[in-house]
């Protein structure tokens, strides 16, 4: 049964930066700029300036220690009005769905009556650490109070101290890359080289011919030169996927490529939230409900589960506690971490073996049609900055459904680091 | 900043020089201000015979709190010649012993009006010879005024006079600036004159689409009616996106991205403003482009880029605009000088703008638009300061900026207070005007 809800939270439009691959037009743009142009372009399109709304929520996964109070210093610097509140949110991929999910679930509770669920990531602005040892010696020469101590301090430090550390994109209980985890994964569901690459290419397909249609006229606010996906490839197919060297896995399980692999990018998203009422009063179509979220965890660390299934999980939760079937959806958004994970998710959700006795059903969720799978293309084409994606999600399939019709239904599934993986819900309205 | 003439001339060396000279030296224009005055001095209102409408002007502009003056030898900042009445060209003696020896005192930034009647409007051919002289006599005048002075004609049909005031206000007033030896036409009004509570706020309450709005003149235009108390929806192209927000946060205003050209353009500014705001009173289709190629070179996307945008795409925007639009509202088109006079390399873009002047008067005249009382006017920019304009060659763009009576270039913001004049509720006598903001600029004139 649908939990009982005081009142419903209506997605009420989304507006996001295009995403530039690392280095790209962004090199320069920190979180806070590109998530402030955002929130912007979010404002102008729905006339905010001005207007004090029940909080701002953004984030993001790589960031620097001076930005303790990002979403905060965004909405400072933006139109909305100052006494606005805002906090940062982190859950890796999953933290702009997961923003959207506390939103929506303060606006149910008559909490606030509207808010902004969002997320930046820079894969280019990013911080740099120094080395573990470096770092405590600093600290300590900080700490002297005496000229000793400070010389002290300063031959304390060896020639084999100094270094640099960027983020990487690495688990740091296995210490493999997301893609080595994705690999195993990958081949444990017989995910094969040339299904990675027909969704790859669909993806870039699907987006381009959403762009020509201009879908993404209200949704996308240009920045800084770009005003579409940088990665984007019209003309992607699967032959010349087909050409490229796989960079994750070794020898015949060797399927993952740069074109079925997300890149690096920089990026950032926001989706407007608010109550009937609250639509209503700003004269704000409804674009969609956003009816129910669930977030799962797997143990990948022990090998139980791979990285990036948490979202298998989650999903049958979420329809068990909604009354609802995996067909019962028009479109499904499911986020293309790598081809191979949307795959590998889908196959289990087929498996007998995986949904009875990992999932505790019954009987398999069984296959979706897969026509309605990322309609106007996903990660893949569109890049992946890490906490960008889940607004980016919402805001594309709270259009989709309203085009479609009061009561369509849409599903979102986002993978996360640290094995985890966040879902949802959306109505049509 | 890059080099101007104006900057040379207007101290040290450059400035003796160019009064030694008799080189034309840029005057600092009156531009209007927020809580200003409507005129900075007295006005000597006077006319030819009964002079109807110097009546009424004496009275507006003594409801404004402006000094009246009815003697040519106070120095006064405008003079209203009410030459409604004359009948045969002996009758411009008026005019001559009336503004010639206003003309030796008035003030900086002053303002010649002139009111007479169509020429078109009478049987009388010796009247009607008349009529037409006072265009001769203005635009003459517009070239010998002085520190930044304006003169203009203004046409007022027989029965008409009501719907004079709007314009008189107008050219008095420093939002008219850069506006000079124009002649505008005042006809019966289309719908109801309503003068606005506050002068300050004319398009208080109402809600205005201006296309084009990212940058330049379409940018000035949405903080132009903004200041003037209308609600903006900025509409640019998606690619325009981010400059376009800027625009609309600033003026607490929607930003609407989308392509003018797009079939369903018109269909989406309507749902925006209907779901948005209600509904729309004013619409500025702004948004144009320049693609500049000698003629023989023109190839077919070239020219069509140019038809598409500046004038294919407002004429299907305005199937879907006009049933929508407000009773009483107004459609302002952005004409060009190129459209009036040509250039040299903008054949495409002169058929579009001149296009635009026929699709203004076509529109006015429309029966479906007269029902609506809706007025349709255009503007016509000459040489204007934008990033536009800054990029072209220094020559050019200096030659741009002198041959004119003013000898200086346009702000984006002059170009924006004639649109607004076009939309205010007071001014409905005046539709299917094409108004030029180029300082009378030598060309086409």
């Amino acid at each position: 049964m649908t939990p009982a809800s005081p009142r419903r939270a209506a997605v009420l439009g989304g507006n996001r930066i295009p995403f530039a691959r690392q280095f790209g037009p962004y090199a320069k743009a920190s979180n806070q700029d590109m998530f402030t142009a955002a929130l912007e372009g979010l404002v102008a399109r729905h006339g905010l300036a001005g207007e004090r709304l029940g909080e701002v929520v953004g984030g993001a996964v790589i960031k620097h220690s001076r930005d303790f109070n990002l979403t905060r210093e965004a909405v400072l610097g933006s139109s909305l009005a100052p006494q606005t509140t805002a906090y940062d949110v982190q859950q890796a991929c999953g933290t702009g769905l997961e923003n959207a999910i506390l939103v929506s679930n303060k606006i149910k509770l008559g909490q606030i009556e509207s808010g902004i669920a969002g997320g930046v990531d820079t894969s280019s602005d990013a911080p740099i650490m120094v080395s573990e040892k470096l770092r405590r010696k600093l600290l300590r020469l900080n700490r002297g109070r005496t000229t000793l101590d400070m010389a002290k301090g300063v031959l304390a430090i060896r020639p084999g101290d100094i270094g640099i550390e960027t983020p990487a994109n690495t688990e740091p209980r296995t210490g493999l890359s997301m893609g080595e985890h994705m690999a195993i994964t990958a081949k444990k569901w017989g995910i094969t080289r040339e299904a990675q690459d027909q969704l790859a290419a669909a993806s870039h397909q699907n987006l381009a011919a959403a762009y020509d249609r201009g879908f993404f006229d209200d949704l996308m606010t240009s920045y800084l030169g770009l005003a579409k996906d940088q990665n984007l490839r019209p003309d992607s197919s699967v032959e010349k996927l087909a050409a490229l060297r796989p960079v994750f896995g070794k020898g015949e399980n060797a399927t993952m490529t740069a074109g079925n692999s997300t890149p690096l990018t920089d990026g950032a998203s926001a989706v407007l939230l608010g109550s009937e009422e609250w639509a209503a009063e700003h004269h704000l179509p409804v674009q969609a409900w956003f009816v129910d979220g669930e977030v799962a965890a797997v143990d990948y660390v022990h090998g139980d589960e791979g990285l990036l299934m948490a979202p298998a999980y989650a999903v049958p939760r979420l329809l068990a506690r909604n009354g609802l079937t995996l067909q019962d959806f028009d479109y499904y958004e499911i986020h293309e971490a790598f081809a191979s994970t949307v795959l590998s998710t889908l196959k289990a959700w087929e498996d007998e073996e995986f949904c009875t006795e990992r999932l505790g059903l019954e009987k398999p969720l069984g296959p979706i049609d897969r026509s309605r799978l990322n309609v106007n293309g996903s990660s893949l084409a569109a890049g992946h900055p890490f906490a960008a994606t889940g607004g980016r999600i919402v805001a594309t399939l709270a259009k989709m459904l309203h085009e479609k019709g009061p009561g369509s239904r849409g599903l979102i599934s986002i993978c996360a680091a640290g094995g985890q993986g966040v879902v949802a819900i959306l109505e049509g309205a | 900043m890059a080099f101007t003439y104006g900057q040379l001339v207007s101290g040290g060396v450059g400035k003796q020089l160019a009064t030694t000279l008799g080189l034309p030296r840029p005057a600092r224009l009156r531009r209007h201000q927020l809580g200003g005055s409507l005129v900075p001095g007295a006005v000597l209102v006077a006319g030819h015979g009964d002079a109807p409408v110097a009546e009424r002007v004496r009275h507006l502009l003594e409801d404004a709190g402006v000094q009246v003056a009815s003697l040519p030898s106070t120095s006064v900042v405008g003079v209203v010649l009410d030459l409604t009445a004359i009948e045969t060209p002996a009758d411009l003696e008026t005019l001559r012993s009336v503004l010639g020896p206003a003309l030796r005192t008035l003030a900086p930034t002053g303002r010649v009006i002139v009111v007479g009647r169509p020429p078109e409007g009478t049987g009388s051919v010796s009247q009607a010879a008349a009529r037409r002289s006072l265009e001769g006599v203005v635009r003459s005048v517009g070239k010998e005024m002085r520190a930044g002075g304006t003169a203009n004609l203004v046409l007022v049909d027989d029965g008409a006079d009501a719907g004079v005031d709007a314009t008189v206000r107008f050219l008095l007033s420093g939002r008219s600036a850069y506006v000079s030896g124009q002649v505008f036409h005042v006809g019966r009004p289309v719908g109801e004159l309503v003068a606005p509570a506050d002068w300050d706020q004319p398009l208080a309450g109402k809600v205005a689409v201006v296309t084009g709005a990212a940058r330049g003149i379409g940018a000035a235009i949405a903080d132009t009616l903004a200041r003037d108390g209308a609600t903006i929806i900025a509409v640019d192209v998606p690619a325009a996106g981010g400059p376009l927000a800027e625009v609309a946060n600033r003026l607490s205003g929607t930003a609407l991205q989308l392509d003018v050209t797009a079939e369903d353009a018109g269909a989406r500014i309507v749902e925006h403003a209907q779901a948005r705001h209600g509904g729309f009173d004013i619409v500025v289709h702004n948004a144009g482009i320049t693609r500049d190629k000698l003629l023989a070179n023109t190839d077919a996307d070239r020219w069509d880029a140019v038809l598409q945008v500046n004038l294919l795409s407002i004429l299907r925007m305005n199937e879907a605009l006009v049933p929508a639009i407000r009773e009483g509202g107004h459609i302002v088109h952005i004409s060009s000088i190129a459209g009036i006079a040509g250039n040299r390399g903008q054949s495409h873009y002169a058929a579009s703008k001149a296009g635009v002047i026929g699709m203004t008067q076509a529109l006015a005249a429309d029966d479906a638009v007269l029902a609506k009382g809706i007025t349709v006017n255009a503007v016509a920019p000459g040489f204007i300061e934008t990033e536009m304009t800054a990029a072209v060659p220094f020559a050019t763009r200096e030659i741009g900026r002198l041959t004119n009576s003013l000898s200086q270039g346009g702000q984006p913001v002059d170009v924006a207070e004639t649109i607004g004049y076009f939309a205010w509720d007071a001014n409905r006598a005046v539709t299917g005007n094409v108004v030029r903001v180029c300082g009378q600029m030598l060309l086409g004139a």
